[in-house]
């Protein structure tokens, strides 16, 4: 089976051939963006037959080899990334047309996706540190692709957060294998117990991947970030790097430091989490450009991601918080990159984002900002969508164990969302008899955008058979 | 105290010292070299703990994990080198203003 390699070779394949060959770069993004999502289905039928399976890189056995593991969340996740990625690649193609970037951009593309891949498909925590450097640094490098001077601050600002936060993990990891003589997320589950080193490992760990998914209030970087960098590259940004660290630190905490952790840390989290959605909000809520709204939408979001550390800490609702958050990851994934995309469209038609001098779009670019609309559904968690059960299935755990404050949180949150949502609306739907200059949008990036807040739709359709992929060879 | 252990001590401190003046700098050369100092402290904390098996060979393990963050760490500081200059070319300064977003 050597399927998982594919996954993580085929984009880094990519990579260097647009690079060396630009000319080529185009044909063999779009190429790649047909062929992956085709493999991924196909690792997902083998997984949803027969549970979770191994490989090892060349043959060389762990501890010196790499191994590559895949269960149902990690399938979840890449499959999502296929999806995100491989809509954004044709929006990106009419983007980037004519403009020098694109030149750069393909390689990175490629490179993020090639990062991410590996990631989702990592079975040991040290392979984890290198893909986190990888997605980081092409990440970096696609936010200062626009070189103005904000983006380049803002990409220099991200990369020390990265740098820093990476570092921090790494530490953690020196830890734990001083500690277990293991680097596999499958034996350090088995070995260890109670001890110092291991909670300091679990705290730089958590820190560095804390900051890493911008959880409040270590958010600084995100919303300059997102709100510069080009249009394709905010909403994968958005969509699935900064969940990538969120994915690992679930992972490890699932896995490894369960057992070992005090409920308090789990409330913590979640006091972290309210934090960031109120605060993320009500940014959202005061932003003057429609991206910078958008980026603080995602500062939100995050916040409740971290909800399911004290939710799923409740015993009797523990694995409905895990299928909660996961739900969350999927469906804002779609939703946010959808988002992003019908911001960039307003960017590429009239050359700015300025809500308030944004009157009567929704007459020039009526297909966009449908797509901003049904994502918004799904943003706020309003049935039928994605993001109403990843609420859903949030309340129910928070009601099974009595704890009534969180749902009073979630609440505010969607309320909160509701008006930051609507404040744009009621600009974008109002009548304005003026005549703006406006450059026309191809229709690929209009429709890209709404096939993303279709998929975000969707997913509130279908939520028994994505918890029944969730849950293929047990990761909970 | 073993020689290792003063070698994961030593580690420590220089994460620790890398740390601090990532924070206290504004100069981004400075930073760069402080995540530099920094990185050095983790690797020769790992390098300390591959004298943990019985016996004269050491265990190769953190050897590798060492020489690829080495890897890492210089892409990571030839990424970090471009950026602070195209900041000083479009910028005029090598240090990060505060662009708080409008």
């Amino acid at each position: 089976m050597t399927l998982p390699a594919w996954i993580v070779s085929l984009p880094l394949l990519a990579a260097v051939f647009t690079f060396v060959f630009p000319r080529i770069r185009i044909w063999a993004g779009i190429f790649t963006a047909i062929i992956t999502p085709l493999m991924v289905v196909f690792l997902g039928r083998e997984i949803l037959a027969h549970g979770a399976i191994q490989m090892q890189v060349g043959g060389w056995q762990t501890p010196l080899g790499i191994q590559l593991y895949a269960d149902g969340l990690s399938v979840a996740m890449l499959g999502i990334t296929a999806i995100v990625i491989g809509c954004i690649t044709f929006y990106a193609r009419c983007y980037f047309t004519g403009d020098v970037s694109s030149r750069y951009f393909w390689p990175l593309w490629m490179f993020l996706w090639s990062a991410l891949n590996a990631l989702f498909l990592s079975g040991d925590i040290f392979n984890l540190y290198v893909t986190l450097e990888l997605l980081g640094l092409s990440a970096v490098a696609l936010v200062a692709l626009s070189q103005t001077a904000d983006a380049l601050s803002a990409a220099m600002r991200y990369l020390l957060v990265s740098l820093t936060g990476s570092l921090s993990y790494l530490m953690g990891v020196a830890l734990l294998y001083a500690a277990n003589g293991t680097l596999s997320i499958k034996l350090l589950a088995t070995t260890g117990a109670a001890s110092p080193s291991i909670a300091t490992a679990f705290a730089l760990m958590a820190a560095g991947l804390i900051m890493k998914s911008a959880l409040f209030p270590m958010h600084f970087w995100l919303p300059p970030a997102h709100a510069n960098a080009p249009a394709p590259v905010s909403a994968v940004l958005s969509a699935l790097v900064v969940k990538a660290s969120f994915y690992i630190l679930m992972r490890l905490w699932l896995v490894i430091f369960e057992p070992f952790i005090n409920p308090s840390t789990a409330q913590l989290m979640g006091v972290l989490g309210a934090g960031a959605i109120i605060w993320g909000s009500v940014q959202a809520l005061v932003a003057e450009r429609l991206k910078l709204l958008v980026a603080y939408s995602t500062v939100a979001q995050i916040g409740y991601l971290f909800l399911i550390f004290p939710l799923s800490s409740i015993t009797q609702s523990n694995h409905t918080a895990w299928q909660g958050g996961f739900y969350f990851v999927l469906s804002h994934a779609c939703a946010k990159s959808a988002v992003f995309l019908a911001a960039g469209s307003v960017i590429y038609s009239f050359g700015h984002d300025r809500i308030k001098e944004l009157h009567g779009i929704v007459r020039r670019m009526p297909v966009s900002m449908f797509a901003f609309a049904l994502a918004s559904v799904s943003l706020i968690g309003l049935p039928p969508s994605g993001g109403f059960i990843a609420k859903w299935l949030y309340l129910n755990a928070a009601l099974t164990g009595g704890h009534w404050w969180w749902c009073v949180l979630i609440i505010i949150g969607s309320l909160l969302a509701t008006a930051y949502v609507f404040r744009f609306f009621s600009r974008a739907f109002s009548y304005s008899p003026e005549v703006v200059e406006e450059r026309p949008v191809p229709w690929i990036m209009e429709w890209t955008a709404l096939g993303l807040a279709l998929c975000a739709l969707i997913l509130g359709f279908i939520a028994p058979a994505v918890t029944t992929l969730l849950d293929a060879g047990n990761p909970f | 105290m073993t020689i290792s252990l003063l070698y994961a001590l030593v580690g420590v401190v220089l994460l620790g010292i890398g740390l601090y003046s990532l924070i206290i700098y504004s100069h981004l050369v400075k930073k760069i070299l402080a995540l530099n100092v920094a990185g050095s402290g983790v690797f020769l904390f790992l390098v300390a703990t591959a004298n943990q098996t019985s016996g004269p060979v050491p265990d190769p393990v953190p050897h590798a994990m060492v020489l690829t963050g080495i890897v890492v760490a210089v892409s990571a500081t030839a990424l970090a080198l471009a950026l602070a200059c195209r900041i000083h070319q479009v910028t005029g300064t090598a240090r990060l203003t505060e662009n708080e977003p409008e």
